[in-house]
């Protein structure tokens, strides 16, 4: 099957009140050409589960500053003041959690899991309202597993296969909401044809991406 | 010299040959500078990598460190998903974590993720690096801009994690937190013990071994 589509029939998997995960950390590996095409298509009442809200002017930022967000799912809003002040005024619902804890949720549903023990948040905000459960004498929070209709990932390099390979630092949750997504959509630089990335090398084996978006983005080092 | 570098400093000389050290955003990042010559640390970044280091000429848009700035990798440095990184924090392979802190109090519980009502920036990565690590290393200026003790007896802002803090590094001074409390170990030249005391909330004791900071 060709797995590759243009961005149109991308966001056509985005509706509103869509579920979606997003990747990248900081805006760092995060599939900008696609966001902006949801902006675009203006779908309403998102709700996102990332590691953060990016900045005003890139990554998952700009769905907040367009106002098409409900609910975020994140680990850290502090660089995008938009986010808060939509928190303040009750115009967006926040859910903060532990990185740690954020991306072992995401893990455990796309793993089958029913969910996490950690001792992340014990004895803070983190564990109110939830189970606390005793494994050999030692606490943890019972955390619940995540889950997405559409993951949006962005990597640097697919075959056609869609198996991916990330760079640097720009892999971060993107291997990980691949796997716990109905729709796993990766915007990527370069598709080759299969055979060019040995099996050895591959970093999100591709029977877990449906859909690649190639974009043209400038060279890498600038 | 000035406290930040002077906290820096001090605070480097608490890694060993072969530590890997996760550093958080100020103060903390500065202790990077200090890091003597003749041992190897290797630090953690969170969002994704082993082998931090600073930025060279060329920005790379695919790597920086956890405050978003432009950074490098160490040769030997390896880098990997969220899961691995916080695998690394949670499990712990870290022998340090270095945060700055709003408040930290006698029995090691910190605060240093919000303050209701102000500021919520969300932990990040702190509340699972200070449960993980082997150890627990606060690094700040001793007392708030409005000159309000932030070593104190119990903390009023939301915790980030319960009875986790092993050692605060100040310009003023080191505490232990032991299980009896807090241990005033160290003492910054020319501070006077008078000076220590007017700056902080919490009881402490003075160690019977108190010694000058080397800085």
């Amino acid at each position: 099957m060709n797995k590759v589509i243009n961005l149109n029939q991308a966001v056509g998997h985005i509706n509103d009140a869509a579920v979606i995960m997003i990747g990248g950390f900081l805006s760092v590996g995060t599939p900008e050409a696609i966001i902006d095409s949801i902006i675009k298509k203006n779908v309403k009442n998102l709700t996102i589960i990332a590691n953060d809200s990016g900045f005003p002017t890139s990554g998952i930022g700009k769905l907040v500053v367009s106002r098409q967000v409900k609910k975020l799912v994140v680990s850290h809003i502090g660089t995008n003041p938009e986010t808060g002040r939509q928190m303040r005024e009750n115009e967006l619902e926040v859910e903060l959690v532990p990185q740690g804890t954020l991306i072992e949720r995401i893990r455990s549903g796309g793993a089958g899991l029913g969910g996490v023990l950690t001792p992340t948040g014990l004895g803070t905000m983190v564990a109110d309202g939830k189970q606390i459960i005793t494994v050999d004498g030692k606490d943890f929070l019972l955390e619940k597993p995540l889950r997405a209709e559409v993951a949006l990932i962005k990597a640097a390099r697919a075959d056609t296969a869609g198996n991916l390979i990330f760079r640097k630092s720009a892999r971060n949750f993107n291997p990980v909401i691949a796997t716990a997504a109905d729709i796993v959509i990766a915007e990527v630089q370069d598709v080759v044809p299969v055979g060019q990335i040995e099996p050895d090398e591959v970093m999100l084996p591709g029977i877990l991406v449906d859909y690649l978006v190639k974009i043209q983005e400038e060279p890498y080092g600038k | 010299m000035e406290s930040r570098s002077l906290i820096a400093k001090r605070v480097a000389q608490e890694f060993k040959d072969g530590d890997l050290v996760n550093l958080g955003i100020g103060i903390p990042t500065l202790a990077a500078n200090y890091i003597p010559a003749n041992i190897s640390v290797t630090l953690h970044s969170e969002n994704g990598f082993v082998g931090l280091g600073p930025a060279g000429a060329l920005v790379d848009r695919d790597l920086t460190n956890a405050g978003g700035q432009p950074a490098s990798i160490a040769l030997g440095g390896a880098t990997f998903d969220s899961a691995m990184s916080f695998t690394i924090i949670r499990g712990g392979h870290l022998t340090a974590t270095v945060l700055g802190a709003l408040e930290v109090d006698q029995e090691g519980n910190l605060a240093n993720w919000m303050v209701p009502g102000k500021l919520v920036p969300g932990m990040g990565g702190a509340m699972d690096l200070v449960v993980g690590a082997k150890r627990v290393i606060v690094a700040m200026e001793h007392a708030g801009r409005d000159g309000a003790p932030k070593i104190v007896r119990k903390c009023t802002l939301p915790l980030t994690a319960s009875q986790e803090v092993d050692l605060i590094i100040t310009e003023l001074g080191v505490f232990e937190v032991t299980k009896q409390g807090l241990v005033l170990t160290e003492i910054a030249p020319n501070v006077e013990l008078q000076t220590i005391k007017e700056r902080t909330s919490a009881d402490y004791v003075v160690s019977p071994n108190l010694k000058e900071m080397q800085v």
